[in-house]
């Protein structure tokens, strides 16, 4: 009902900055089962481009499409410019990538395993090998444990390592396929530190995951995917504007309130325990008098306000299921 | 001007394909360190080379009852057996003898069957294609260091027999197949001759292992079949009634290497095995490329 023009709407927007370019690309499985299906994608080049999609929406067959490691049944992938997978070898030494969860050498220390990955890029300078790996380390705090066998690391270790593997060399593109899994609030806290980081330094990064709020904090633009297509993208500030905030009433008497905001004219009430919502009414309603309603009919007010549209009110005014829906 | 330019440009060529030589290089010394530091591939060496020990002391018991194992060759033991009493050095070639065709090319099948069937199970592979290692060159890699490994594990059976050997025997002049007496240092240098011909005669089979170890993301199954493979052509091989095929598969010269203790060497039947291995190496190694440049990276 809100924005369903940008979803079906003409090619996007890809200016010539774009440093991931799609056109109608499109993966259909052996089984034909079809994955992805014509996606147009574009990444801006300075970007923090969030990711986003249900479990089984075709985000990792995009991003390994994107990769080199699948090829696609159709259409076209440009990254930094160059077609995929023909221009890999000049395209994936400036890209660093997280796929589909770390996966170290369980037998080899974190140190090893990076320096493996570090001997596997032909772009790699071995004199300088020790050292870029010994920064990565620091970088996502894991030089204590460099020394240690990555089969006993913790998810959340064995996380940080695939990161640190993205960041041996300075990228132009970071492709993170949900980095925070596994990890603890305080490491969460300190990968969107990081990612800023990064981005502040220029470097454009591709963020998946399934945590709304995750990509609200650190995105500055979004995609949206379901069921192998792309519903909409853009910058998440539009996203997020496209669907109406919510009224929210704290008030130990909900009863009387939901009755008084009904009569008043307020639509989709619900009421639970002591708290009151309901859409946020249209922008002529002057908030203040329906607070003064509240206080005038003798129900008593802890807290009034509009919240803000999320994405993931977005997100469902858009796919108009919830985010957790298998395709 | 456009002469500083040229310049400019073959100084800047120049350095480049020694540095791409020396960073390939890189990534087959990182896949052999890999490789040898395995618990599993130290265990397969390990067996390999307990196999001459054993061979050893027990000919060195049977002796010590005062008789020697059947005079003259007989009793239908592994080729050379007999010898190993009067010359340690036999135990080389009884030891090889006994080790080529299963334990040797067992060993092979793992590591080739698990080379990138493993690294996709593990998950490692798309890492280290998006590295990027390249398709082929991470192909090219791993046979390489495959082909290390049959040398490396050849050597573990050589050097473990020839330490037993000397430890246990009298080492002397070598008497070749044909009657003829060598002195012990040049039957030392046939020795190492016929361990790098054992080795070559491995490649056929390894290149048959990675092959197989493109066509599945499961590690085990690849070392299976792979192993599998090899004794049902072992078995191939014994039966008269295919002697047709029989001169096609791939372990059917193998023991061609004891040609080499002939004076003078017969190479015939050597050179047409390491033909044959040439040619194996080539069509399926080939047929690995086909696969693995072509699949769906999806582990």
């Amino acid at each position: 009902m809100t924005e369903s023009g940008t979803a079906a709407g003409p090619a996007p927007v890809t200016e010539p900055g774009a440093v991931i370019e799609t056109r109608g690309l499109t993966k259909r499985y052996r089984g034909g089962q079809l994955a992805v299906d014509g996606l147009d994608l574009g990444v801006p080049a300075g970007s923090v481009f969030g990711f986003l999609g249900p479990n089984g929406s075709g985000k990792t067959t995009t991003i390994r499409m994107l990769m080199g490691l699948i090829d696609p049944t159709s259409g076209t992938a440009r990254i930094l410019g160059h077609p995929m997978p023909g221009a890999a070898r000049t395209v994936l030494p400036q890209v660093g990538a997280l796929i589909e969860g770390p996966a170290p050498y369980g037998f080899l220390s974190g140190r090893d395993n990076l320096l493996r990955y570090d001997s596997a890029d032909p772009t790699a300078d071995p004199r300088t090998r020790r050292a870029r790996v010994g920064q990565a380390l620091d970088r996502v705090g894991l030089a204590a444990a460099a020394g240690k066998k990555a089969r006993a690391y913790s998810l959340g270790m064995k996380q940080r390592l695939g990161l640190a593997a993205a960041l041996l060399q300075p990228r132009r593109l970071l492709v993170l396929d949900e980095p925070t899994n596994g990890l603890d609030p305080q490491g969460m806290r300190e990968i969107r530190t990081l990612v800023r980081e990064l981005a502040a330094d220029g470097t454009t990064v591709f963020l998946s995951s399934h945590l709304l709020d995750e990509i609200e904090q650190v995105c500055t633009h979004a995609a949206v995917m379901a069921r192998g297509r792309l519903i909409t993208q853009g910058p998440v500030a539009e996203l997020a504007a496209g669907a109406r905030g919510r009224l929210a009433v704290t008030t130990p008497d909900p009863g009387d309130a939901a009755r008084i905001l009904g009569g008043l004219g307020v639509t989709g009430i619900e009421v639970d325990g002591d708290r009151v919502s309901a859409e946020a009414p249209p922008g002529d309603v002057e908030l203040a008098d329906l607070s003064a309603a509240l206080v005038h009919a003798g129900v008593r007010l802890r807290s009034f306000g509009v919240q803000r549209a999320s994405l993931e009110d977005a997100f469902v005014a858009l796919t108009g299921e919830g985010f957790d829906v298998a395709g | 001007m456009s002469r500083a330019d040229a310049a400019v440009a073959g100084e800047e060529r120049a350095p480049s394909p020694r540095r791409s030589l020396l960073w390939s290089l890189g990534i087959l010394r990182s896949e052999l360190t890999t490789t040898l530091r395995r618990w599993r591939t130290l265990a397969l060496l390990g067996v390999l080379a307990a196999v001459p020990v054993l061979i050893g002391i027990a000919v060195r018991i049977e002796t010590g009852h005062g008789s020697s194992p059947g005079p003259d060759g007989g009793g239908g033991g592994p080729a050379f057996l007999s010898q190993v009493t009067n010359n340690g050095l036999f135990l080389v070639f009884a030891a090889l003898a006994v080790t080529l065709p299963v334990f040797l090319p067992m060993a092979v099948g793992v590591v080739a069957g698990d080379s990138v069937a493993g690294e996709a199970s593990a998950g490692t592979l798309r890492y280290l294609l998006v590295a990027p290692a390249g398709r082929t060159r991470l192909l090219l890699t791993k046979y390489a260091s495959v082909l290390v490994f049959c040398l490396v594990a050849t050597l573990v059976v050589a050097l473990s027999a020839l330490a037993v050997g000397a430890l246990l025997f009298p080492l002397g002049e070598v008497t070749t197949i044909s009657g003829t007496r060598i002195g012990f240092g040049e039957g030392l240098l046939r020795a190492g001759l016929i361990a790098v011909v054992v080795a070559a005669s491995l490649t056929g089979f390894a290149a048959i292992g990675l092959f197989v170890s493109t066509l599945t993301g499961s590690g085990i199954a690849a070392m299976a079949a792979t192993v599998g493979l090899l004794i049902t052509v072992q078995i191939m091989d014994g039966i008269p009634q295919l002697s047709a095929l029989r001169p096609y598969l791939f372990p059917h010269y193998w023991m061609s290497y004891a040609d080499l203790l002939r004076a003078p060497v017969y190479w015939d039947e050597v050179v047409r095995n390491l033909g044959l291995q040439g040619v194996y190496a080539a069509v399926f190694g080939s047929a690995a490329w086909a696969r693995f440049t072509t699949k769906d990276i999806t582990a």
